[in-house]
């Protein structure tokens, strides 16, 4: 069975969003189904992360709809974050708990009790290579470090929807390519949506990219088909001429 | 509930994890005793009550509670961990009720460490202990008021500085409402604000408290006065919460 075939777990319809007359996010519509892995493209300021909080329930659209396993964001919205796992924009965190105390609170929010939430956070602290940073206040850690603590946090929960803004950013080569063989190894069971201004990732792990410029989107492809629509067949000059076309 | 909770013990937690904890108590119970002593002339009036120290504490609380509440929405906007908290399977009326919980019982340990001076009158003389466990009752309602009006206002502005002054503010108007210069001042220029005022003052609705009248109008009062501004507050999370 293709991807293509599988019901859709995100679905985003017409979704806008405005700030006083600047409109940051433009009538953006897409299905992500099991399977997919979402690369979101867009120069800074595109309008990624406003569509990511969106998705995630987080920010309230100015119009259209996101829906996450058929649960509205907004009108059912408990029910929505059950089956989503987000990694927010910079990866915030509690600057003063420790890497597993912070694991085991987002646990207990998720319902987790006794040996099955010590499971959990073991297995989110594995996932991520924290294991040896377990103790420490997440304020005393690296750029790499806190965003990992940001990723185990989405894990934790295995949900079936992953949203995660900017999940390599700040990682040393050899995290990245952690990270990136963690999320290619779960994606025949997750819808994955991960926004990035990394080109070289979307080869690596997206079986589909969305290039987004001025809140529009530009492109909906493989990255394979992609790289077809410029001459020198690198996805680098494909995504400058569709973005530079859209900022003029 | 048990998000609730698990927010409380959260926060709570994080009091204690950073010197926030330490200084208010000590700034605290030194200010109230200071006040009690020198002030209040705890000693020389020669009578075994908690009268001076009820009397200062609304103006302590006054000062304190805002800077308890000036974090509570304002760092986590800051910190941009209010995407990460309310993207977490929980409502806005739990977040707000677990970080308003929290900081409540943190009032209530602060005011749990004034008790040598309990003790003291009990050595000295004999008080009416019911006096003082209403007294105590009325306090901590006091600082659920106050707590309930800086959480909301916290929840405005990104700012800490921003979100204590308000509150400070704010609190200083339902405080001051409840004193004859006030409260006359209004009687003759606005007659219709004086009667709000006098309905919607927090200190003479805890000088009951300290008379030893527990009423259920009194009660009624501030559960609702905690209501309205945590309903408020709640408001002001889901439409200020991604500015």
């Amino acid at each position: 069975m293709t991807a293509g075939s599988q019901p859709a777990l995100i679905e985003i319809d017409g979704l806008t969003k405005r700030f006083g007359g600047f409109t940051a996010v433009d009538n953006v519509s897409f299905r992500v189904p099991k399977g997919e892995v979402l690369g979101f493209l867009g120069p800074n300021g595109a309008g990624k992360s406003t569509t990511m909080r969106m998705l995630a329930g987080f920010m309230i659209p100015t119009s259209g709809t996101a829906r996450i396993c058929g649960h509205d964001v907004q009108a059912d919205a408990v029910a929505a974050r059950r089956m989503l796992g987000f990694l927010p924009e910079g990866a915030p965190t509690y600057p003063e708990m420790t890497v597993s105390g912070f694991l085991r609170f987002c646990a207990r929010m998720r319902g987790y009790r006794g040996s099955e939430l010590q499971d959990r956070v073991e297995n989110a602290l594995r996932l991520t290579t924290l294991h040896g940073v377990r103790l420490q206040p997440v304020e005393t850690l690296s750029k790499g470090f806190k965003r990992r603590v940001g990723l185990a946090q989405a894990l934790l929960h295995d949900p079936p929807v992953l949203v995660l803004d900017e999940p390599t950013d700040g990682l040393d080569p050899n995290q990245k390519h952690e990270v990136r063989t963690l999320i290619r190894g779960m994606a025949p069971d997750k819808a994955i949506v991960i926004s990035t201004h990394i080109l070289e990732e979307v080869d690596a792990v997206c079986t589909r990219a969305i290039v987004i410029a001025g809140g529009r989107v530009v492109a909906d492809a493989t990255p394979a088909e992609l790289e077809q629509r410029h001459p020198s067949g690198r996805l680098e000059d494909v995504f400058r001429d569709l973005t530079m076309q859209a900022a003029a | 509930m048990r998000n609730i909770l698990t927010i409380a013990g959260r926060e709570l937690a994080s009091y204690f994890a950073t010197p926030v904890a330490t200084v208010f108590i000590v700034i605290f119970l030194v200010l109230q005793g200071a006040l009690t002593f020198n002030l209040g002339d705890f000693f020389s009036r020669g009578q075994a009550d908690l009268n001076p120290f009820f009397t200062f504490i609304p103006w302590v609380f006054l000062l304190l509670v805002p800077a308890i509440t000036m974090r509570l929405w304002a760092e986590e906007r800051r910190l941009g961990t209010i995407e990460l908290l309310l993207t977490l399977p929980v409502t806005q009326g739990q977040a707000v009720l677990g970080k308003f919980l929290a900081a409540w019982a943190f009032c209530g340990v602060a005011l749990l460490l004034t008790f040598p001076i309990v003790i003291t009158v009990n050595i000295l003389g004999s008080p009416d202990n019911g006096v003082i466990a209403s007294g105590y009752v009325g306090a901590l309602l006091v600082a659920g008021a106050f707590l309930s009006v800086g959480s909301a206002l916290s929840a405005l502005t990104r700012n800490q500085v921003i979100a204590f002054v308000l509150a400070v503010a704010v609190c200083f108007l339902f405080a001051v409402t409840s004193y004859p210069v006030v409260s006359d001042f209004l009687t003759q220029n606005t007659p219709a604000l004086a009667a709000i005022a006098r309905r919607i003052t927090v200190i003479s609705r805890f000088d009951d408290f300290t008379r030893g009248i527990v009423s259920l109008r009194d009660l009624i009062f501030f559960a609702s006065f905690m209501g309205f501004w945590l309903f408020l507050n709640t408001v002001l999370v889901e439409h200020r919460k991604a500015d």
